[in-house]
């Protein structure tokens, strides 16, 4: 395998965890965030009672750990990748949770929201097509 | 658009992408990593942990994350979340004239379609 594809490969692998994780960082934030209800915090004490609550709650802890697995992925790909390819094409976070909400939780998606995420796709599409290192030294 | 939410999404936007390029910076220094055992990435983090443009990094993304909650305390979120997409846009120049990478116009075209595409699904 050559030096370019390996590079290529291995971009690609990254990228996918980063939008998994932070996909699942999103959603399952979001699911234990929703379990706790509207936060309404009117004393002190109400605010260290919202704390207790966040981190005694399961989902927010595995979105937690989902995001440091995003963190970590996106500190090793940017140990070789450009930051102006990995940051684009990590939006494709933004494409996957309207399309998870809406056919696995059954979320509504606006038709303008549908058409951010085509826009998407097109430019992750171009940008991907690009050269993932354009400093490295060979 | 007041001058102050202007100002506090200014800050937002700078905060985080200069932020995500001193990590770039960081990472870039501490070399390619090759090796994907446990213990290798653990030596990789305990380097990362050592460079100053790391903790530059976690103090710029702080800045900017208490930044955006400021201004989401009075401002509408339909207009300020949607307007943080420009960071792509930012992050794009930054790379430029900050890392020194070559952007390509293909590059630039998905970067400007990229932001338009994440403002459009984050309005509200």
């Amino acid at each position: 395998m050559s030096s370019a594809v390996a590079l290529r490969a291995k971009t690609y692998i990254l990228i996918a965890l980063i939008v998994l994780s932070a996909s699942a960082g999103n959603i399952l934030l979001s699911m234990g965030m929703k379990q706790l209800g509207a936060v309404r915090v009117a004393s002190a004490m109400g605010l260290v009672k919202l704390f207790m609550e966040i981190f005694s709650n399961g989902w927010i802890w595995m979105g937690i750990g989902a995001m440091l697995l995003y963190l970590g992925c996106f500190m090793v790909v940017l140990s070789w990748a450009d930051y102006s390819y990995v940051a684009p094409a990590s939006a494709t976070v933004y494409a996957v949770v309207p399309l998870v909400g809406h056919f696995l939780l059954g979320e509504k998606v606006a038709p303008l929201h549908w058409a951010g995420v085509l826009i998407i796709c097109v430019g992750v599409g171009l940008v991907r097509h690009t050269a993932p290192s354009t400093t490295r030294q060979e | 658009m007041t001058l102050r939410t202007a100002a506090f999404l200014a800050i937002t936007v700078l905060a985080n992408t200069g932020g995500e390029i001193s990590m770039t910076h960081a990472m870039k220094s501490i070399g390619e990593v090759k090796n994907f055992e446990p213990a290798a990435l653990f030596a990789v983090l305990r380097r990362a942990l050592r460079s100053r443009w790391m903790w530059l990094a976690i103090g710029l993304l702080a800045v900017g994350f208490f930044s955006l909650l400021t201004l989401l305390s009075w401002a509408d979120v339909s207009l300020v979340i949607p307007a943080t997409a420009l960071s792509y846009v930012v992050g794009g120049l930054g790379a430029k004239f900050l890392l020194g990478e070559r952007l390509s116009p293909a590059r630039w075209a998905g970067i400007v379609l990229v932001a338009l595409g994440v403002a459009l699904v984050c309005t509200g």
